[in-house]
């Protein structure tokens, strides 16, 4: 492990670590977050190893696992260096053609190469393939270059330098100026200015101060910090001294949900790294400036995520949260003045301080300035973490990057902010990821979670599903949101099972204001957000479970039933053979007809008759036909 | 239960009772549950009262108080995988091993736990068997996967009740 006690220590190092990397060498990188462990990347990687060894060109060729690509449906994704060749889904088995090809003979392996779902056009560089084309990664970027466990990768493309300016270059109050004149704002869900943040916490009063990251993430459907704090922890590490400097801090914490044990573990190895080489510790590099960081692992709670809810576990405590003010940056953990920041906020520290904020701030729109992760998931082609710039549309993001809804089904909704957030029709895709945007339009930025729907989905189930999360998450302490929630989800429960009463729509209108207005922490006045926006835009969906006891999405399964056409029956058996629920009657060659009472509405039958007969239908709101005998 | 692990895992943590979340977790990681005898510990060296301790254990998700099964099985409920027929996987996993989400079964084969969120939300729906997680998984796959837990975990138990029943026919020999 290297020393470093000055920057020109750390500089030499730099520069020695670069002249022994030739750039021109091929470097095999293997993607390997969380999610491409549940693809196989560590098979693949073992094969990678084995045949390296075997076709013995271990000395041409580096081989190098990293954090998270993106592009996660598509894992485990391989990109060979120079070129960028990029090999999608890649299989234990592919391995021996890919080093043959890609690094003995220069070829490309067409089959695994990235083919348009449409064209079937076949695109090999990974900047070539639309779901990277339109992103502009200034953070995310930097996964693909570094093996999260390895500090000299993050050396090598400039890591720490913006900690040395920082230390050497400038006063306190200059950094809390550039993060201000950057206008950056919060990642984790507020979008509060950050530099504005950091100057209340520099100015309060007090010798000890501390430096927090949050990276509870417990948005559901969110992943953007895990990939960062998975594939990138020395630039969150950076982040965190700077802020620390800034603030006159010697003490930080990062608080990591232990759902996420590999974000844990790179953190812990990133720690362990830059305290062996002296850039923890104290009088880091010379300059007089201590610093250390403990990890706080969380252990399951979705308020923890909410700042003096975290800091209360930070001491041991329950999370439960404080009225603010007073906040943390006057009184925060034990009492003393803290800043709290998440963990996107930190990882854009570094780019400020090195490009400076002018070139920051000329990214984005004129309230929400530089690029934004969000986690594009569920109806949608390409899933995964698309990085844009602030000011690009809904549409773009769903549709250029994300390659639209998969089969052939049409968009409906999406939601955006979490279960804080608001659910956004067609009519609003060409609405701005801006903070301000966003919310006028009646959802939120909030992390970044972006979970798109399409016609199959009933925003009645997605409002109660939401509030089904808050009412196990609601922390109890407040009246309002305890039982606000609780009231809200036992109408929408009842309209999804098919007992809506007239009224309740205005009752839900009347709880959720109530709620809104009066809950304690930012958990209680955000839970009315999935009901409001879901009534604003998909009104008439409510009315349907309400008046006509109907599911327009065909969805809720209370208020569907499915049945056999007897004209397009041809008593072929298949949806007979597959019904776990044995609740499918007739003979070979006879009309089948679905036992409605013992019916379960797993939908196995409409899967299994044969497109060509096209017999099950699913019905709502009307009344199922009496079975007819007859010859099919 | 070695009391003896117990002390390790708060003496690494310094006996400090700020880590008293910590210190919890590393017990549950390392006995998979937070027996009582545990909790009495952790109060009596850290000067924690226990109700303290009960109210952390209750209020955060992650603590079992009871037994867990040799088998864990987590199904994602996070929005991603809801929308994408998350509920249907949960019926299944319920439908297979008769357990339902948060309980275990009295054999302790199987416990079943639902999560909001396991951060692969791009290969929804996401279930997790013993450590392993399982990508966009259908109905079908999930109970093949467990199908065949089963019948290990069966034929496991029958190699047992094979061995006591050897391990006792030579007992009965040695006395005769
Ligand atoms: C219920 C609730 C949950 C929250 N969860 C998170 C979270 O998971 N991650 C996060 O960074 N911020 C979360 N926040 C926001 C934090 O309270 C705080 O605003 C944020 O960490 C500040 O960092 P920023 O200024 O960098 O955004 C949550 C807030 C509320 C009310
Ligand atoms: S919503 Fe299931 S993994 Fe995120």
């Amino acid at each position: 492990m290297p020393q470093f006690t000055t920057p020109a220590e750390l500089e030499a190092y730099r520069r020695e670590v670069l002249s022994g990397r030739d750039s021109a060498k091929p470097c095999i990188t293997l993607c390997s977050g969380s999610a491409c462990h549940a693809t196989g990347s560590n098979k693949v990687a073992a094969a990678i190893a084995l045949e390296i060894e075997k076709q013995g060109v271990a000395a041409e060729v580096d081989f190098r696992r990293t954090g998270c690509h993106g592009f996660c449906e598509q894992g485990p994704i391989v990109v060979i260096y120079p070129q960028g060749v990029c090999y999608l889904k890649v299989q234990p088995e592919d391995i021996e053609e890919i080093i043959t090809k890609s690094i003995k003979e220069q070829q490309v392996v067409e089959r695994l190469i990235y083919a348009d779902p449409n064209t079937g056009e076949r695109t090999p560089l990974e900047e070539e393939i639309p779901f990277y084309k339109n992103q502009q990664r200034l953070i995310l970027g930097s996964n693909l270059k570094i093996d999260p466990k390895n500090l000299d990768d993050y050396i090598a493309v400039g890591g720490f330098q913006a900690l040395v300016k920082v230390l050497f270059e400038m006063t306190s109050e200059q950094v809390v100026d550039e993060v201000k004149s950057a206008k950056l704002r919060g990642r984790g869900g507020a979008g509060f200015p950050s530099g504005v943040k950091w100057d209340f916490a520099r100015q309060a009063p007090g010798a000890q101060k501390y430096v927090v990251v949050n990276c509870d993430e417990g948005d559901p459907g969110a992943y953007m910090d895990r990939s960062v704090m998975e594939g990138n922890p020395f630039a969150v590490l950076e982040g965190l001294m700077i802020g620390a400097y800034a603030i006159g801090a010697s003490e930080g914490y990062v608080y990591v949900r232990q759902e996420y044990p590999l974000a844990v573990e790179n953190l812990a190895v990133a720690l362990k790294k830059a305290a062996e080489s002296g850039l923890l510790g104290t009088d880091i590099l010379g300059s007089g400036f201590d610093f250390t960081v403990k990890v706080h692992r969380g252990a399951g709670a979705f308020i923890c995520g909410e700042e003096t809810s975290l800091l209360n576990s930070l001491e041991g405590k329950p999370g439960e949260p404080n009225a603010r003010p007073p906040f943390p940056a006057t009184k925060g953990l034990w009492g003393k003045p803290t800043n709290i920041n998440n963990v996107e906020t930190w990882a854009n520290i570094p780019l400020i301080i090195n490009k400076g904020a002018a070139a920051f701030s000329s990214i984005g729109t004129e309230g929400s300035k530089g690029t934004k992760i969000f986690s594009l998931v569920g109806k949608v082609n390409n899933t995964g973490l698309v990085e844009v710039p602030m000011g690009a549309t809904l549409r773009d993001i769903i549709f250029k990057i994300g390659g639209g809804v998969p089969g052939g089904k049409k968009f409906k909704a999406v939601q955006t902010g979490g279960p804080s957030g608001g659910c956004l029709p067609e009519s609003l895709l060409d609405t701005k990821v801006d903070f301000d945007e966003l919310t006028k339009a009646g959802a939120m930025m909030g992390s970044g979670g972006m979970i798109v729907m399409d016609e199959d989905t009933c925003l009645v189930d997605i409002a109660r599903y939401f509030l089904k999360f808050l009412s196990d998450e609601s922390c109890g302490k407040c009246t309002p949101c305890r039982e606000g929630i609780r009231q809200m989800l036992k109408i929408l429960t009842n309209m999804t099972e098919g007992r809506g009463k007239e009224g309740d729509i205005e009752l839900l209108q009347a709880l959720a204001e109530a709620t809104l207005g009066s809950s304690m922490c930012a958990l209680g006045k955000t839970a009315p957000n999935p009901v409001l926006s879901t009534l604003t835009h998909f009104r008439d969906e409510y009315a349907a479970h309400i008046h006509n006891r109907k599911c327009p999405a065909l969805s809720c399964k209370e208020l569907i039933a499915y049945y056999i056409e007897p004209e397009k029956c041809k008593g072929c058996g298949a949806c007979f053979r597959i019904c776990p629920a044995a609740a499918i009657e007739g003979e070979k060659k006879q009309v089948h007809v679905v036992t409605q009472h013992k019916c379960t509405k797993c939908g196995g039958c409409l899967e299994a008759c044969p497109a060509a007969f096209d017999a099950v239908r699913v019905l709502s709101g009307e009344p199922v036909p009496e079975p007819v005998a007859a010859e099919a | 239960m070695d009391i003896g692990i117990i002390d390790e895992i708060i003496d690494k943590h310094g006996g400090e009772s700020g880590a008293l979340i910590q210190i919890l977790l590393d017990i549950q990681g390392a006995v998979n549950w937070l027996p009582k005898e545990a909790l009495a510990r952790v109060s009596e060296k850290l000067s924690v009262p226990m109700s303290r301790i009960q109210h952390i254990t209750t209020f955060y998700k992650t603590f079992s108080l009871t037994p867990k099964g040799r088998h864990e099985i987590h199904v994602c409920l996070g929005t991603a995988c809801h929308v994408r027929g998350a509920q249907d996987i949960l019926a299944t996993v319920e439908e297979v091993t008769g357990v339902k989400p948060g309980e275990t079964d009295p054999d302790l084969n199987f416990s079943v736990e639902t999560v909001s969120c396991l951060g692969c939300c791009a290969l929804g729906p996401v279930m997790v068997v013993d450590g392993e997680y399982h990508g966009n998984v259908k109905p079908a796959e999930t109970a093949k996967v467990l199908s065949q837990l089963k019948l290990t975990e069966t034929a496991e138990a029958l190699e047992k009740l094979k061995q006591s029943e050897t391990a006792e026919v030579l007992n009965l020999c040695a006395c005769q």
